[in-house]
């Protein structure tokens, strides 16, 4: 042992946990750090490193918007491998319907202090070559932007000082974190970070995954210039249930162009399924045809931490003393991580947070 | 229902073997390869290769240039994979500049045009690939400064001696010998460095504390060959040592699944044929056939096995690459930023090594020789491949 428990013990190794670590340290708690993997292996490195404000409900803006400012702040500290890239957001509409909605979707923005630029047809396709065309047009938003996460994660753990360790951890309570080979790691809090997993841990955790699946290409430096999502996107992204595809697009900072993006609920394999994997590209054909031509490196599939109202799940377990919940980020856990750790440290050390923490507290759930 | 009783990966000779037995057995058999001929890596372009005059009597379809993925299960009843083996490539200082290749990656360069004649070559690194490429690059007017075996002498004339068992072997030994009357052969030494401005010009050649430079316009670097276990891999066939592990009739862990060829077991083509055959008969039902095979078999595999003992590489080789020397030539990674990684997984998420279009298949074979770990997980597509050939087809 090294010494005493620590202050904090955080589950889960990946960008929302590492976070967690780095504001913690920060904030002078001792932190300990529990992984099954390598860091940053699991949904963190799965997804697509979207640092995105999302503003269709105040509290998503709020936790994605302060998210991407201290986001803004850290990237020019790490280092050149986490492949900062300002590309903005580039939402298409395909037709006067969707581009009514982009007209809201800009008052919105606008309205919070967010720039958005609406492109008519001509410019979208100035904009965005690749686009087919007879598209409507599109809303820009610049301060958007991709990074490459698992470089993230693991610059936050290092920096943050904590002491990571290896280990499976297979059921959390105010006893402690259980380890697979018996071992109990106690803490004065422990935080739940793990994601898709962090149900299995703690049943009654209402964090359920929903599978997706990527694509990437090998270097087309030019073919895309933005993250290029659909109008529709939302659609399929807040859909209750059953399976569906969007265009998500981004340019890497290398030049290769990662495909998404596909939701499942209920699939619990890794393997690819063709016929989703399918209607995803199908899909990315119809707004870019020259996305058929690029030559595909390697598919993979992960797992979003879901909850039923789609808000991440950040602060005290109910019906528990010490037991503390950050996960259930959805697909937007690479943008919103350091805003949940900052929240989490803010509620620990009693400061008052720069946004309300209201919305995000698991005591929402109605947990006995 | 499958239109085929059997699906071949492979177009070499392993693949080519196991069609043809299976389709003179009545087989409906199907070849698929993503070259335009058939012959693989080793007789790539050969037109009078008896083998291949065979195949195309056999009444099997070829399919080339054709995308392979794991979706290949479901073309025939039964699957043979013969998806052979690639080069191995150990960094050391210099071996991306431009003119190092691997040796067989000359043989297939000179194959498709590129002229040699009056360049100065060095081969170096181990194993009697080295001479094949030395007496193609002869005989196509090259100047073969060096031939450099890494395998001490001893080890390569102890061999040597062994092909007696091997008839057909000696002999084709002995006609690349006489081939390359004039060139020099030197048993353990090895090249430690690559020089030049933009392009090679000369090599720096060591045995034991002396070292030499050897001015040339090519260098050609063989260090043996790692399988292609990729699509094995994908379709869930157990590996043993790296290598896709099969029982008497060829036959894989995954039921209908059968495996033959350098993908067993690095061995050359006397094995891989006879495998392949066995295979194909096998996999057609002829098991009495195959099994009048297995004695012939045994024989190449102890072969293989003499051939890897005889030319295992020496451990300095495997310690020439310095802190700057790239290692994952794709993402541009040098040594140092690999040293201290616990593995390939961490790696790869932290330095992007293997991220990049080879996958892992060159950098993942050189870390796992080097650092201890390697490419240990394969991910969809088994080999790249534009995104239309991702999508299935609507109807089915």
């Amino acid at each position: 042992m090294n010494g005493a428990a620590p202050d904090v013990l955080i589950v889960g190794g990946g960008i929302v946990g590492a976070a967690c670590a780095w504001e913690c340290s920060l904030g002078g708690l001792k932190v300990m750090v529990v992984e099954a993997d390598v860091p940053g292996s699991g949904a963190t490195a799965a997804g697509m490193g979207h640092i995105v404000a999302m503003e269709d409900s105040t509290p998503e803006f709020h936790l994605t918007r302060y998210s991407q400012i201290i986001w803004n702040e850290l990237v020019h500290e790490m280092p050149a491998g986490v492949e900062y890239l300002p590309c903005g957001t580039l939402w298409v509409a395909v037709d006067e319907e969707e581009m009514a909605g982009a007209r809201r979707k800009q008052a919105s923005y606008l309205g919070r202090g967010v720039p958005a630029e609406l492109l008519d047809a001509r410019q979208l396709a100035e904009a965005e070559p690749s686009l087919r065309s007879g598209l409507v047009g599109g809303l820009l938003v610049p301060e958007d932007s991709a990074l490459y996460p698992p470089v993230a994660a693991q610059w936050l753990l290092t920096q943050s000082g904590a002491e990571v360790r290896r280990g499976r951890v297979v059921s959390i309570s105010d006893s402690g974190a259980q380890l697979e080979d018996g071992t109990l790691l106690t803490a004065g809090i422990i935080v739940n970070a793990a994601g898709a997993m962090s149900s299995k841990l703690m049943p009654g955790v209402p964090v359920t995954p929903r599978k997706g699946h990527l694509v990437i290409t090998e270097r087309y430096p030019g073919f895309l210039r933005h993250q290029v999502v659909e109008l529709g996107y939302l659609k399929s992204a807040h859909a209750a249930g059953g399976d569906s595809v969007a265009l998500n697009v981004q340019p890497r900072a290398t030049g290769q162009v990662l495909i998404g993006s596909s939701r499942q609920h209920g699939a619990t394999h890794k393997e690819i399924d063709r016929p989703i994997l399918s209607a995803m590209l199908r899909r990315a054909e119809e707004y870019l045809p020259g996305i058929m031509d690029l030559v595909a490196v390697r598919c993979w599939t992960g797992f979003r931490a879901t909850t039923p109202d789609k808000l991440p799940l950040i602060g005290p377990w109910p019906g528990t003393q010490r037991v503390w919940l950050a996960t259930g980020h959805e697909g937007l856990g690479i943008t919103t991580g350091p805003a949940t750790g900052r929240l989490v440290a803010d509620l620990i050390l009693g400061r008052t947070p720069a946004i309300p923490a209201q919305p995000y507290l698991p005591a929402r759930c109605g947990h006995a | 229902m499958s239109a085929f009783d059997i699906a071949v990966v492979g177009a070499g000779p392993a693949g080519i073997a196991a069609a043809c037995r299976a389709a003179e057995n009545g087989a409906r058999v199907v070849v698929i390869d993503d070259n335009p001929a058939p012959g693989g890596q080793i007789w790539r372009g050969e037109k009078s290769e008896p083998w291949i005059e065979r195949f195309k009597r056999s009444g099997a379809v070829l399919e080339r240039d054709t995308a392979v993925d794991e979706r290949v299960r479901q073309r025939g009843a039964k699957l043979i994979l013969a998806t052979g083996a690639r080069e191995l490539f150990l960094p050391f200082p210099g071996w991306t500049l431009p003119g190092v290749t691997g040796v067989g990656g000359l043989q297939a360069l000179i194959k498709s045009g590129l002229a040699v004649k009056g360049m100065r070559v060095v081969i170096a690194g181990s194993g009697p690939l080295l001479l094949a490429a030395a007496s193609l690059a002869r005989s196509k007017g090259a100047v073969v400064r060096l031939v450099a075996e890494q395998a001490p002498g001893g080890r390569v004339t102890g061999f040597a001696g062994a092909l007696w068992r091997h008839p057909g072997k000696a002999l084709q030994g002995a006609e690349l010998i006489l081939t390359l009357i004039g060139v020099r052969y030197d048993a353990g030494c090895f090249v430690e460095e690559a020089c030049g401005e933009g392009q090679v010009e000369h090599v720096r050649v060591r045995r034991g504390e002396r070292a030499w430079e050897e001015k040339c316009d090519l260098l050609a670097v063989g260090f043996g060959l790692v399988p292609n276990t990729e699509l094995a891999a994908l379709l869930g066939c157990d590996l043993d040592s790296g290598f896709v592990r099969t029982g008497d009739w060829q036959q894989t862990s995954v039921p209908g699944v059968y495996a033959a060829g350098e993908l067993t077991g690095i061995g050359g083509v006397e094995k891989s044929l006879v495998e392949g055959e066995i295979a194909g008969l096998a996999a057609a039902g002829r098991e009495a056939d195959a099994e009048r095979l297995f004695s012939r078999r045994a024989s190449w595999k102890r072969f293989a096995a003499r051939l890897q003992s005889a030319f295992a590489l020496e451990p300095v080789l495997k310690k020439l690459a310095r802190e700057d020397t790239c290692v994952c030539r794709c993402e541009d990674v040098p040594l140092s930023e690999l040293k201290g990684r616990a593995s390939w997984r961490e790696a790869k998420l932290q330095t992007r090594c293997g991220m990049g279009s080879c996958q892992g298949r060159i950098c993942g074979a050189a870390t796992r020789e080097i650092l201890g770990w390697g490419a240990d997980s394969v991910r969809p597509p088994a080999f790249p491949t534009k995104v239309r050939n991702l999508i299935e087809s609507k109807s089915s």
